[in-house]
């Protein structure tokens, strides 16, 4: 009753500005979710496409990110280093195998930048399990800042910083975020 | 002292050995003759138990490197050893074999003519005491510390091949953990804390390590550097938390007790106590309550500390050649901060050191080392070793991995034939150091790794935490000047290494690695038999490692083993 009452006094534009604030809300969510899944499958050739040619791939320390120090753990400036660091560690890295779980939450779409792309954060929470051990750990915990750009239609990432929380690393980050 | 029982006199027999403890201490009890003689148990050469060896002739030989003691002097007759056993005074009741560690066998070496204050007649050995009056000579001093409670056992032998081989103790065993933070990191070396760059301004702190010892690195107003341990010189509460900063002064939050930007003890609430009731006692002095301050010492920008005030200066420590290569990084260029990345590594400290003195590794593990031709073999190098083995530098010139001829290909599965990148300019060197290498990794004695990969420069401070876990600090940095492009070609760069890194993934997990096997196939020992035409020190080859055994040789005299 008190729902139908708002949307009584709602104007025509306000409610169809509510709406596509929903769909794209949601139009992200699922691409956080394919993005997770690509990533927790190990299909890193479909991760990689989730790009724009002139995407930016951090992560970044909140240490550094707060500080505004630039230096990355992972510095990607555009696809091409995208490209490259998959074919580094489906190729040629050397690591223990493992599983990989990605918790995508917390979605803001923060609204558009100058220059119309949209602004959106998302919490990450990465779960490791190495094949020796009976627990999943937390691996990295950490905030995606991200600007999405539409190219034909679909949303892509033009930056993905992801910042993470959690400054002491595991030994070592042997797959992406 | 008092004499202690030792064994029953029927648990020996004629010719024969026994080990025993009294007390803590390791003791061999001999019979010659129908005369029960006792000696320190362990072998004053490499910690063998003596009671293992063989009696023959009135000498006991180490089962070990065979070194010969007379059994009733305990005098070291031929080697490898060169000190001398103590040999105990016994006597016998009824069934008891009884000694007294205080006191020197009848026949021991008269060692109490070393004693400066024996001026006069050589002291007698007879009185129980006469041994304790020598204490100060060196080879009392340390005779002293082989009888520490540090549990002594065989464990500790070092393998009688020597140098080629490293037992696993070296790296799972916490007493030899606690021994290296005593006479290593807290001993007369130098250990990085911090680069100026991170403390520009009076005030400004980072907080750091020295070993595992939490120190607080602080810029005074003065412009003077200071280290001190991060340990309130009340309760102890590791009072500063923030990472950096910058601050007028120090507050421990528990009880608010205040310190200067020199380390100095300078407030202590309600000193006096209230309404002359309570308070500290009058003759309370802050001077003598600060916390432990440090040496410290920065060269070219590089902030070091030492718990030792007899360690020699920086660019002696340092010795001439591995002082020119910290010299070619550190080039007198203001350094410029770019970050930090920190991470655990589940390894025993040293192998971070050896890694980085393991050429014949970087050969083979690493496909972006040798498919871009970083680092090949066939490519010109050098594994520098300082004269005494503490610091080393790996050092190669970049070639463009076309030279790798078919036979070292074949050699090396990291070798990628056609791997070429998207973005090709990770791998570019622009030629900035005086230096005619592309790739220095040097490695300070003992928690300080300088990388200069081709253009991507950084710290790697190593904080132990125990024999089977350290922490990585890493600080990235460049230069003051840079601009935009050359900081970003670094960072670009700065995807080889870090625990993200395509280098530094493979090295940490490969260090991990060995440490697994340690721990679940123990008390073994590795193979470290790489071109044994160069004993221990520098080599040209890459499939050596002979730097590795040259970091053994030193640690093994530093920790007495």
């Amino acid at each position: 009753m008190v729902a139908t009452v708002a949307r009584a006094t709602m104007s025509g534009d306000a409610r169809a500005e509510q709406l596509e604030a929903m769909l794209l809300h949601h139009e992200i969510e699922t691409f956080n979710t394919r993005y997770a899944a690509a990533l927790d499958e190990q299909r890193l050739e479909d991760w990689i496409e989730m790009f724009t040619d002139d995407a930016l791939y951090v992560v970044v320390s909140r240490e550094n990110f707060d500080r505004g120090l630039p230096a990355g753990l992972i510095y990607c400036e555009n696809k091409g280093m995208i490209r490259d660091r998959a074919f580094a560690l489906k190729e040629t890295t050397m690591f223990a195998p493992r599983y990989l779980r990605h918790l995508i939450g917390n979605l803001a779409v923060l609204g558009r930048d100058e220059r119309g792309h949209i602004k959106a954060t998302a919490n990450y929470v990465l779960m490791q399990v190495l094949f020796d051990r009976p627990d999943a750990k937390l691996h990295q915990v950490g905030v995606y800042r991200d600007v999405f750009r539409r190219e034909s239609g679909a949303l892509k990432l033009a930056e993905r910083r992801c910042v993470y929380d959690s400054l002491l690393i595991d030994n070592a980050m042997c797959l992406p975020v | 002292m008092a004499w202690q029982k030792a064994a029953a006199l029927s648990e020996l027999s004629e010719g024969g050995v026994i080990g025993v403890h009294v007390g803590s201490t390791p003791i061999a009890l001999y019979q010659l003759d129908g005369v029960v003689y006792a000696t320190h148990g362990i072998c004053t050469h490499a910690m063998a138990i003596l009671a293992d060896g063989f009696v023959e002739d009135g000498k006991i030989e180490c089962p070990l490197h065979q070194a010969l003691f007379d059994i009733k002097s305990g005098k070291a007759l031929c080697g490898p050893a060169t000190e001398d056993l103590r040999a105990y005074a016994v006597k016998v009741e009824g069934d008891d074999v009884l000694i007294d560690l205080d006191a020197a066998a009848a026949g021991e070496a008269p060692v109490a003519t070393a004693t400066p204050s024996g001026a006069g007649a050589p002291t007698s050995n007879t009185a129980p005491s006469a041994r304790a009056s020598n204490g100060g000579t060196a080879s009392e001093a340390k005779g002293e510390e082989m009888s520490e409670p540090l549990s002594i056992t065989k464990h500790y032998a070092w393998p009688a091949e020597g140098l080629s081989r490293i037992p696993d103790w070296v790296y799972t065993d916490q007493t030899i953990y606690e021994r290296e933070v005593a006479k290593i990191f807290h001993g007369p070396t130098w250990n990085f804390v911090a680069l100026e760059c991170e403390l520009p301004k009076p005030g400004d702190f980072v907080r750091s390590n020295v070993g595992p010892t939490p120190v607080v690195v602080s810029r005074a107003t003065d412009g003077s550097i200071h280290v001190f341990e991060n340990r309130c010189a009340h309760r102890a509460a590791e009072f500063c938390r923030e990472l950096s900063g910058n601050v007028s002064e120090f507050v421990c939050p528990y009880h608010q007790w205040s310190y200067d930007l020199k380390g100095n003890l300078a407030g202590v609430p309600f000193r006096r106590g209230v309404a002359g009731k309570g308070g500290m006692p009058a003759n309370f002095e802050t001077a003598e309550h600060g916390p432990r301050r440090l040496k410290v010492t920065s060269h070219r920008g590089v902030v070091f500390a030492s718990y030792s005030d007899q360690v020699e200066t920086f660019t002696d420590y340092l010795g001439p050649e591995v002082l020119r290569e910290f010299e070619a990084t550190f080039d007198g260029r203001p350094l410029k901060l770019l970050g930090h990345y920190r991470h655990t590594l589940p390894g025993n400290w040293k192998l971070y050191h050896e890694n980085l003195r393991d050429p014949y590794h970087a050969t083979l593990l690493h496909t972006f080392l040798v498919t871009f031709g970083l680092l090949v073999a066939g490519n010109k190098s050098l594994m520098l070793m300082d004269p005494k083995g503490r610091h080393g530098v790996m050092a190669s010139a970049k070639s463009d991995g076309k030279s790798v001829t078919a036979d070292a290909k074949k050699e090396m599965r990291a070798y990628k034939e056609n791997m070429t990148l998207a973005d090709p300019r990770m791998m570019t060197f622009f030629p900035e150091f005086d230096s005619p290498w592309s790739v220095t990794m040097a490695t300070i004695w003992p928690n300080l790794i300088i990388q200069r990969e081709m253009n991507t420069l950084g710290i790697r401070h190593i904080v132990p935490n125990g024999p089977h876990e350290f922490i990585m600090k890493w600080t990235m940095f460049g230069f003051e000047g840079d601009d935009e492009e050359m900081t970003r070609h670094r960072l670009r760069q700065g995807n080889l290494m870090g625990p993200a890194g395509f280098l530094g993934i493979e090295d940490n997990e490969a260090i991990k690695f060995v440490q697994d096997g340690m721990q679940r196939v123990p008390d073994k020992e590795h193979l470290v038999m790489l071109d044994p035409s160069v004993a221990a020190g520098s080599s040209e080859s890459l499939i050596s490692e002979a730097a590795i055994r040259a970091m053994y040789k030193h640690w093994r005299a530093e920790m007495g083993l």
